[in-house]
């Protein structure tokens, strides 16, 4: 299906954005206090959906909903991703050409670590996400790169996901004033209104969460990536962050950016760090 | 660069074709002069087009199928908003009234015309 013509269109009013910072939780807005904006940011759902415990907001709609929770429960007795699961194990062990693995490139041989990314490199100077670190370690070791969008990078990501399981988000924003500018940037993409139809992620994820928008439930922004990679019934398949975002971005007539632009990783680093606390519990299955 | 199956557009906005449908029709329609009746007909296949209003999206509407719950059921129209210009206001621009909405600003981003606005109008004149 091609959707080039409205992209095309989209491209037009693009420039129109202006920043909705009076649908910020209270006191998120202006500050540059990551600390205050998470926590503020957690409150405001904790408050919108009293019933829920914090760890639950990482299973998406499905918390939002009896009967959704019901779905997910079943699903989870045979869990769509468990193909991918195995295809990232079977990745993960099996060495590169120069004998070296995905192991030699991350810490504690890349098990249980999936909590800690994004994190921002203070070398670099820039957000280094879990997808462009696995894209990173094969290119140092003289392999080609894999699409962000799903299938083998989504079947690596599954699999470091499911070994830190359970573990919270434990995103840090080291004293750097560039890694604060990370954080704000990211907020910043988050809360902007762009695009034809005049939406930023917070008018759907922050505004509505709970509400349909024609059958689908909207996912709160807290716990958004916890679940990541995710198979979607919609897309018959497995989907990374990257993909997520760019189909959010161009489902709303927008533009979307290319995977793991420094937009995407800023916004992977804000989304990530609110949700600080919460469990890692991908990779997860959607409708 | 494009991974097409990721653009592959949700149950969202399934928007290329009905576009250009519904730009042929906003041809047609702004051709000649419109009786109320035939532009309230007009104007509920603009607002249930997904590529054009997709009111539906957001708002309950008789005679709609999978709306959504963002917004509130449009019914009552005429004893709510009496004078038809309130109505072409919040189709132009609802951030006027409420700068908070998500309601898209479908005039001022020209999502849709001023005659489609006005055929949409006539037809939730009747709801
Ligand atoms: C007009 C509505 C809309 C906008 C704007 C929007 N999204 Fe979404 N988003 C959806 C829908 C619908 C889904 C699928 C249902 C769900 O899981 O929420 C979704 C799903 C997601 C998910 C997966 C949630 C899960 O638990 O599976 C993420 C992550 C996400 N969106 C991030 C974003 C980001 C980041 C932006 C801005 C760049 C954004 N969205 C903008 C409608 C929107
Ligand atoms: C993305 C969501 C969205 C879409 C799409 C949308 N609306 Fe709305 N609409 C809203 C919300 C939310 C409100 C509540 C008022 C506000 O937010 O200012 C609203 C309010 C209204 C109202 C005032 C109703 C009342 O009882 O006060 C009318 C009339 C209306 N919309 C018509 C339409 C029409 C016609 C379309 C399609 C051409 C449309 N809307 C598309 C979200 C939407």
């Amino acid at each position: 299906m091609n959707l080039r013509p409205a992209i095309r269109l989209a491209s037009v009013a693009f420039g129109l954005a202006t920043l909705l910072s009076a649908a910020l939780p209270a006191g998120a807005a202006d500050s540059a206090d990551p600390a205050a904006d998470a926590k503020a940011f957690q409150n405001y759902f904790t408050t919108k959906f009293p019933k829920l415990k914090l760890a639950d907001f990482v299973n998406g709609p499905y918390s939002l909903n009896e009967d959704m929770h019901r779905q997910w429960v079943e699903k989870e007795e045979f869990p769509p991703y468990e193909f991918s699961l195995e295809m990232g194990k079977e990745m993960f062990a099996k060495p590169f050409k120069n004998g070296k693995g995905y192991a030699d490139c991350f810490d504690n041989g890349g098990i249980g670590v999936r909590q800690n990314y994004p994190y921002f490199d203070e070398k670099e100077g820039k957000v280094i996400t879990l997808e462009l670190a696995l894209n990173r370690c094969r290119e140092a070791n003289g392999e080609a790169p894999l699409s962000y969008m799903k299938d083998e990078m989504a079947a690596l990501t599954a699999y470091m996901a499911f070994t830190s399981r359970g573990k919270p988000f434990d995103i840090k924003i080291p004293n750097d004033p560039r890694a604060l500018a990370a954080f704000e940037n990211g907020k910043q993409y988050f809360y902007t209104r762009r695009g034809q139809l005049n939406f930023s992620c917070a008018s759907c994820h922050v505004q509505n969460p709970g509400q349909r928008m024609r059958a689908e439930i909207l996912a709160p922004a807290l716990g958004i990536l916890n679940a990541m990679p995710i198979y979607r019934s919609e897309w018959g398949g497995m989907g990374t962050i990257s993909r997520r975002f760019t189909s959010c971005n161009s489902q709303t007539r927008g533009v979307p950016l290319e995977p793991q632009s420094d937009e995407y990783r800023d916004l992977e680093y804000y989304l990530s760090y609110v949700s600080n606390g919460l469990p890692i519990s991908g990779p997860g299955a959607r409708p | 660069m494009n991974d097409t199956s990721a653009t592959k557009p949700g149950r969202l906005m399934r928007l290329a074709p009905a576009l250009l449908l519904t730009s042929l029709i906003g041809i047609v329609t702004s051709a000649g002069p419109v009786h109320a009746q035939s532009a309230a007909v007009e104007g509920q296949k603009l607002a249930f087009d997904r590529g054009k209003g997709n009111c539906l999206t957001c708002h309950v509407i008789k005679g709609g199928d999978l709306p959504g719950t963002i917004g509130p059921e449009l019914k009552d129209i005429k004893s709510k908003f009496p004078d038809r210009n309130e109505l072409v206001a919040i189709l132009n621009d609802e951030t006027k009234r409420n700068p908070q909405t998500v309601m898209p600003p479908f005039g001022r981003n020209r999502i849709l015309t001023e005659q489609e606005i006005n055929a949409i109008v006539d037809f939730l004149q009747t709801l």
